[in-house]
């Protein structure tokens, strides 16, 4: 997921270009405070008539505490981008009062309810706490993503590049995606010109969970793509532990295995999951 | 009269004389000779231990035959940091010499200052593979009454060959040389690399002045110059501004726009079916061009695959593609920064070449036909694939031919990237406003939108949609952008001619009309 400030023109319109999997049109912290308004209309300008080929669309809008959090949904909400991504979210009371708003917007303009998506990112202390709330119990949500940089700051400590401090805050929101069969997006690598430190970091959100993770600089698309997409040989092998799976089950047997090692349930939905990923189809 | 490309050419102008239209790309070629005679080189003599040695570059130049008409010749592998082309043209001036036909290599920012030249008529025509800056606007708006020649690398070599450039005085910049004029560019504070395009002026040129300011002990060696050819040898401070002569590596860019171009050339290139063992590959020094080594190096590693040679204009990202033992060997015509210059000193693989070897169509082999990769950049390029890299957008001229030309007729595979705009201005047009490349010779244009296939190429296209590669027809290219960027209002010139872009094998490609004041 690609961040692209909303007050970026020449940004905006070559987004689509660099094969993400989806963009971020951001009208909260990339945007100053005097320009807001600005980006809300060159956002919503953009959104209309820019072909931004196969990446999905999002918009971040501010907060509704702000002065522009409403008037950014007034302003999106009826284009209905893939998803809208609320930030700072820090209790289920906060999303149903964002749904409220966002549904009455859809209502005047004849839009279903169904279509638009919500992210939540959870980016304080509380919204740590709260998140299997958040995440678990409203259907428009299909994603929630971690804020580093403001979490750490909520917390007051400083952001380190190991990622110590806000360890337990990714453990605690990948496992309340996965309770909720939800995607769950990892916050960005800030130095766009360490390449090893962002693999190292993407690879360790992809070992503790993650589905995708946020970039701000095309640049860093390839080595996101390179970790979370499965290798050759994870596909074939996937391949062969669901095609053996199929044809041992038409068997009666349950348990068999593959290369001296056992394959089981568990094994073979996440060779499923691998290959859907892929995109691969077993005959 | 029209050439094939449908390019309205005069049959002649005054100061340059009868014009051939162009015909495609090998028609002349493929008869095997050059039609036109080849003038003899000037035979000189020089007694047993006569000094060459000039105490200033105008002593040198007084001791040359100054004359009213003269053509003065010059390399540009100092790059921006020349100093003299203008100091020479200057000392003419000073002289009261008038009419010179300047025949520079190339022309660049850091020649500016003979701009007045133009004006007051001490320079009355010039011959050069690109010109930018003042220069090429002052040009565009007719300073000079004889129109520009714009010839490539190779076809420079064609002209002095044939006596359309006739030097009387070849002026030769050297980082090293002796005293009889053996010189080199490959060391000294000011080293830039090859010397390769000076070695057929030294050999035509009726007078040859070499300028160093590190004169070494007799030998000089290498000896990328021969003092057979040389008149004399001045010894200078500086032959230019080091900093820009030559520094350190170069980068690659961390342009994300020109990164994902490359990328998807090098993608390009891998499932072209050229991408074989034993390939032959050249890319351009900088931007996408050069970014596309990177991500090729990368799939090289990846599949051990292992390329003959890199030619042309070197970088020192080439020279860690030859030390990783990617390629057996670079051929260098003009190098890029000062790793290349330790590099082409000390590595025997790494071969210094001249501009005859490296691109003239009419002998018996240059390099560039041995191509089968080359990446190649654009100003505009056309639905027809005919590429301008010598006018810009407001149709001035501000770039060069170069060897662009050259290497897209020589290789099996030309892959023009560019970005489909820029700024506001498309750069996929219905008809480019200059051609110096033929569509004939560009197989693939990749830019950030989408990749397109010359239709004469069916093949090509099929291995790349085989690889699922996104390739778009490029007139659907063209709309996707103009809905972009609207279609800008055309350019208004006048009658006038300021410059003649010949082709390598000396036909007429296009002509530059001057651009109509506002």
């Amino acid at each position: 997921m690609l961040y692209i400030p909303g007050n970026n023109p020449a940004m905006i319109q070559q987004g689509g270009i660099y094969g993400a999997d989806s963009i971020l049109l951001d009208l909260e912290d990339a945007v100053a405070l005097n320009q807001k308004d600005a980006a809300r209309t060159l956002v919503r300008n953009m959104i209309l008539v820019t072909d931004f080929y196969d990446s999905e669309v999002c918009v971040r809008v501010n907060h509704l505490s702000t002065p522009f959090g409403l008037a950014d949904l007034e302003e999106i909400v009826p284009l209905q981008p893939s998803a809208i991504r609320y930030p700072k979210t820090e209790s289920p009371e906060e999303v149903i009062e964002l749904l409220n708003i966002i549904e009455k917007i859809e209502d005047r303009h004849c839009l279903p309810h169904d279509k638009m998506t919500l992210h939540a990112m959870i980016e304080t202390a509380m919204g740590v706490q709260n998140v299997f709330n958040i995440a678990s119990k409203f259907s428009r949500i299909d994603a929630i993503t971690i804020g580093g940089q403001d979490l750490t700051a909520d917390m007051n400590i400083i952001y380190t590049p190991d990622g110590t401090g806000i360890d337990f805050a990714r453990k605690r929101i990948v496992m309340a995606a996965k309770a909720s069969h939800i995607d769950v997006i990892d916050t960005v690598f800030p130095d766009v010109n360490d390449e090893e430190g962002l693999r190292r970091e993407t690879e360790y959100a992809k070992k503790i969970g993650f589905t995708g993770k946020a970039i701000i600089n095309p640049r860093q698309i390839d080595v996101v793509h390179e970790v979370f997409t499965p290798t050759e040989e994870e596909i074939r092998k996937a391949y062969r532990i669901v095609k053996e799976f199929r044809s041992n089950s038409a068997a009666g047997i349950g348990v068999f295995a593959i290369d001296g090692k056992m394959i089981d349930a568990p094994i073979v939905a996440r060779a499923e999951y691998l290959l859907r990923l892929a995109n691969v189809t077993v005959e | 009269m029209l050439n094939s490309l449908g390019r309205e050419i005069p049959e002649y102008i005054e100061g340059i004389g009868k014009l051939e239209p162009f015909q495609g790309a090998l028609t002349k070629l493929s008869k095997g000779w050059m039609d036109e005679p080849t003038i003899p080189a000037p035979n000189k003599a020089y007694l047993p231990h006569q000094s060459k040695l000039c105490r200033t570059l105008e002593e040198a130049i007084i001791r040359s035959n100054p004359h009213n008409g003269m053509t003065v010749s010059f390399h540009h592998h100092l790059r921006n940091g020349d100093i003299l082309l203008v100091q020479t043209l200057t000392i003419l001036h000073n002289m009261g010499i008038r009419e010179i036909t300047l025949a520079s290599s190339s022309l660049n920012e850091c020649h500016d200052p003979i701009l007045p030249y133009l004006v007051d008529g001490t320079v009355t025509r010039i011959f050069s593979s690109g010109i930018r800056s003042e220069l090429g606007q002052a040009i565009s708006k007719g300073v000079l009454d004889t129109p520009v020649v714009i010839h490539s690398h190779g076809g420079r070599v064609r002209c002095i060959h044939t006596g359309k450039i006739q030097i009387d005085l070849a002026v030769i910049p050297a980082s090293a040389a002796d005293c009889e004029g053996n010189a080199t560019g490959s060391h000294g504070k000011s080293a830039f690399g090859s010397i390769g395009y000076a070695v057929i002026d030294a050999r035509y040129a009726k007078q040859v002045i070499v300028v160093t300011d590190n004169l070494v002990n007799f030998p000089c060696i290498p000896l990328s110059i021969s003092q057979n050819f040389i008149d004399h040898v001045v010894l200078v401070d500086s032959i230019g501004d080091a900093s820009k002569i030559a520094t350190g590596t170069t980068r690659i860019t961390n342009s994300p726009m020109d990164l994902r171009i490359a990328k998807l050339a090098a993608d390009v290139i891998e499932h072209s079916g050229f991408f074989v063992p034993g390939f032959a590959f050249q890319v351009g020094a900088g931007g996408a061009s050069l970014a596309v080594a990177k991500f090729i190096r990368e799939k090289m590693k990846t599949k051990g695959l292992k390329g003959s040679f890199m030619l042309g204009g070197i970088t020192s990202y080439c020279v860690d593609m030859l030390n990783e033992g990617l390629f057996e060997t670079i051929f260098d015509v003009q190098s890029f920064d000062a790793v290349v210059s330790n590099s082409l000193l000390n590595n025997r693989h790494h071969i210094e070449i001249p501009a005859a070897l490296y691109a003239n169509p009419f002998n018996c082999g240059c390099i560039t036909n041995k191509i089968d990769v080359v990446v190649l950049g654009a100003l505009e390029i056309d639905v027809d694939f005919n590429v301008n890299v010598i006018t810009g957008s407001e149709g001035k001229i501000r770039g060069a031919s170069g060897g662009h030309s050259d290497t897209a007729s020589g290789a099996k595979l030309t892959v023009v990237v560019c970005p489909s705009f820029r700024g506001r201005i498309p750069i996929i047009k219905k008809r480019v406003h200059t051609i110096v490349t033929p569509g004939e010779t560009v197989h693939v244009l990749v830019t950030e939108r989408g990749t397109c296939v010359n239709p004469a190429f069916p093949e090509l296209e099929a291995n790349l949609r085989k690889a699922g590669l996104n390739i778009k027809d490029i007139h659907d290219l063209e709309i996707e952008v103009d809905k972009i960027t609207g279609i800008p209002a055309p350019l208004e010139y006048t009658d006038k001619i300021v410059g003649v872009v010949e082709y390598r094998d000396g036909t007429i490609i296009d002509v530059i009309h001057q651009l109509k004041e506002k």
